[in-house]
């Protein structure tokens, strides 16, 4: 019998926490598949977020550490100095990287820090219960915006790919989108070119990785990918925003 | 090793190096810039690394990072900083992860000034950390003791994987005096920390098992064995970190306490009261924790008062008054924002004081 | 042997420098020493004065209540700092920028124009090293020699070329 599929051994034989219709489990496969393919899982080091995937040490399988809140980008830079010649990525959803930790990001891709960081963006705070985040949608019910996100109170979504991409010492920079097969597969692709750019040493590497947040919008599954396909991918485009020569 | 005229700053970082520092991160402040200059062109060449931190909160988490990673971690701050820090340095507890921060005060509160201040008291030693957090903290009176102390803390830190404050304020940071190195350590580089710390992340190549490091516990009773376990390390650092120094304490009417650049001025102090009649000595803390109760046996019934001089509005005095249990009247001399008294404040206020206990 | 010293001028006069100098020669003599400087802002420009204490025995307290030797490059430091002096002690005064003398009548006051010494010697940023070799000729806190060597060594390499200027300059009141 031909084998079609086998679970990587980069994640752990467990069930993940996450709700129905997440897709950090599916985040967190891809990369730990590309790590496999590399031959890196034993010579890598994540550095996990405040937010739903705190736990994310319980369901992959390498070295790992938790982070204050927002600060990972600051704890990789440490660990970089350390194991120069290893890899090291930072796991973060977007109230941990664009809210609290907006300025450990932009300074770690100032530094040009030869880290990845993979910002999972779902448009709000799941582990706290579903407030708004930076990247909440216009229009958007959460708990802190019970009518809708409006300009007025919280200003426009924060983008950050768009800028991230301004920081010359960040060279690789794209967001990708887990909402159908096809996606999941090129974002693997873009994981893969991240690694294998950290593993240049060019510089800071940044994936964003749309997500969804079923619970907390209060939507099915599939209406939640429906949501990812129409009005985020609207706001955030899916693509590239830079990518150093010869890759 | 012949001795160095050298600047308090410039030899807390050299006594980092010599003590195998991997790391240092640092944001300027006041008066303690020459820790992270001396640092930015001089670890380097001993093989170690330095970043300009964004913040002194980028600086302690890059800290965390790196000693996770199984480096000997040095941070530096001065008081506004180390507030900024807390939040990084009882998480750096909770995950048992070892760094030495030192903190070369400056008076307060809020931005406050940048002259010689020990108001951080509190701040070290109780901490604006969330939950029950311990850290060992020493204070050294000249730069001598500050270098060896500093060199001795990595040890300390890796011993009991947590970490340990070197409280120096900013008239020890900025004045020089003769210091006297240790021999330098190594620097150890990736593949010789992956094999030499067990626990720490380096990849699952590199080591036994899988290494995790980590602080949240949301069951209750994981939580509390946590803790519990952090408490047996503390009860053992309480034995074993005192550190204290008595001057001419047993026949003394007025016992300074006193730390720092304070017990200097209590030492003059106590000759200046010899010539007035009066026989004075000084308990010098030089761990603030633990504190070193056990230095107050040594006073004896010929002692009227116990005087907690401070360059603060009093809150050693707290610990001071824990440890005396009532045995003697405990007063205070204070002075605070920046100002340093003289002996001769420091001896007529004692005096006073002396007379209304009498 | 305990020796305290004043050294006080505006920024960028030297006086840090040379109180510094007098500390490191007072080490290299196997004496302690201590050198605390005023820091902040007001060094920017300001005033900027340190204190030094050389002594054959363990130096308790870096701060002094009165000084042996005090060293003025300024006017406002001469008003500010005069009346620290112990009688019979000593005041330097660089008569080339201050105009006035001491109020002080129990105390030797020594007057030099170090800025005008240097500049005829050619020399004209080395009016601390002028000061310097007279405070070490009247007050004797160190010797020449020690000075002298720290100078060589501080002027190597490829500073050398400043090295007999501030030879000259220390040597002119301090043969």
């Amino acid at each position: 019998m031909k084998t079609v599929f086998e679970p990587t051994v980069g994640m752990l034989p467990v069930d993940t926490s996450y709700c129905p219709g997440c897709t950090h489990g599916i985040a967190h496969r891809l990369i730990m598949e590309v790590l496999e393919e590399k031959g890196e899982l034993g010579n890598t080091m994540g550095v996990v977020p405040i937010g739903c995937s705190i736990n994310a040490h319980n369901f992959m399988n390498i070295d790992m550490c938790e982070s204050t809140h927002g600060r990972a980008p600051a704890i990789a830079s440490g660990i970089r100095r350390i194991h120069p010649d290893r890899i090291v990525f930072t796991y973060q959803g977007d109230g941990d990287l664009a809210s609290i930790g907006a300025g450990e990001i932009i300074h770690a891709a100032h530094r040009g820090e030869k880290f990845t960081t993979f910002f999972i963006n779902n448009g709000i705070y799941g582990m706290t219960g579903g407030q708004m985040a930076p990247t909440t949608l216009i229009g958007a019910r959460t708990t802190t915006c019970v009518d809708g996100r409006t300009v007025e109170q919280a200003g426009l979504p924060l983008r950050m790919c768009e800028i991230i991409s301004q920081i010359d010492c960040a060279v690789f920079v794209e967001r990708v989108v887990l909402n159908n097969p096809a996606n999941v597969r090129k974002a693997k692709a873009v994981i893969r070119k991240a690694i294998e750019i950290q593993k240049a040493g060019l510089g800071f590497t940044f994936v964003e990785i749309l997500s969804s947040c079923p619970t907390n919008w209060g939507l099915t599954p599939v209406d939640s990918l429906k949501y990812v396909s129409e009005d985020v991918m609207d706001y955030y485009p899916v693509k590239n925003f830079k990518t150093p020569e010869g890759f | 090793m012949s001795k160095v005229l050298m600047m308090g700053n410039e030899a807390f970082a050299e006594a980092a190096i010599r003590a195998g520092c991997n790391c240092y991160f640092g944001y300027p402040i006041t008066p303690q810039n020459e820790v992270p200059e001396y640092m930015s062109h001089e670890l380097h060449k001993a093989g170690g690394s330095f970043i300009q931190a964004e913040s002194e909160l980028a600086a302690v988490n890059m800290a965390y990072g790196a000693a996770a990673a199984g480096g000997r971690v040095f941070i530096s701050t001065s008081s506004p900083g180390f507030a900024l820090m807390q939040e990084g340095l009882g998480f750096i507890c909770s995950c048992e992860v070892p760094i030495v921060a030192m903190n070369v005060s400056r008076g307060g509160p809020g931005v406050g000034g940048i002259q010689p201040g020990q108001a951080d008291y509190f701040q070290v030693t109780r901490g604006g950390y969330n939950g029950d957090v311990k850290i060992p903290v020493f204070a050294p009176a000249n730069i001598q003791e500050s270098v060896d102390l500093i060199y001795e803390a990595f040890d300390i830190a890796e011993k009991y994987r947590n970490p340990v404050v070197i409280f120096a304020d900013g008239m020890l940071g900025q004045m020089m005096e003769p210091v006297e190195f240790p021999p330098a350590k190594p620097i150890k580089g990736s593949d010789e920390i992956s094999k030499d710390v067990p626990w720490a992340i380096t990849g699952t190549d590199h080591h036994e098992g899988r290494n995790v490091v980590f602080s949240l516990r949301l069951q209750p009773d994981v939580l509390e064995n946590h803790v519990l376990h952090m408490f047996e390390k503390y009860a053992e650092a309480e034995k074993e970190l005192v550190r204290y120094k008595n001057i001419n304490v047993e026949d003394a009417e007025i016992v300074f306490v006193a730390f720092g650049t304070m017990a200097r001025i209590c030492v003059e102090a106590c000759e200046l009261l010899e010539e007035k009649g009066v026989k004075a000595g000084v308990i010098r803390p030089i761990s603030l924790w633990p504190f070193p109760n056990a230095a107050f046996d040594a006073i004896t019934d010929k002692t009227k008062i116990v005087i907690s001089t401070e360059l603060s509005m009093g809150q050693m005095i707290e610990d001071v008054r824990t440890a005396v249990a009532g045995r003697w009247p405990v007063s205070l001399i204070s002075r605070t924002g920046g100002i340093v008294p003289t002996s001769i404040e420091v001896m007529e206020r004692a005096l006073k004081a002396l007379e209304e206990v009498k | 042997m305990k020796k305290k010293m004043f050294f006080a001028g505006s920024g960028g006069q030297g006086a840090l420098t040379i109180g510094q100098m007098i500390a490191k020669a007072g080490m290299d003599e196997g004496n302690e020493v201590t050198w605390l400087p005023s820091y902040g802002p007001e060094m920017r420009g300001g005033t900027a004065n340190c204190t030094v204490i050389i002594s054959d025995k363990r130096i308790s307290c870096p701060l002094i209540n009165e000084a042996d030797v005090l060293v003025v490059m300024n006017l406002p430091s001469l008003r500010k700092f005069e009346s620290m002096v112990v009688p019979g002690g000593m005041i330097f005064i660089n008569s080339s920028i201050v105009p006035e003398t001491s109020t002080r009548t129990d105390v030797k006051i020594i007057e030099i124009p170090a800025n005008d010494k240097a500049a005829e010697i050619g020399n004209p940023r080395a009016a601390n090293i002028v000061m310097l070799g007279a405070i070490l000729a009247e007050t004797g806190c160190c010797k020449k020699e020690t000075v002298k060597h720290q100078i060589e060594k501080m002027f190597s390499g490829r500073k050398e070329k400043f090295l007999p200027g501030n030879i000259a300059a220390l040597e002119l009141y301090c043969k």
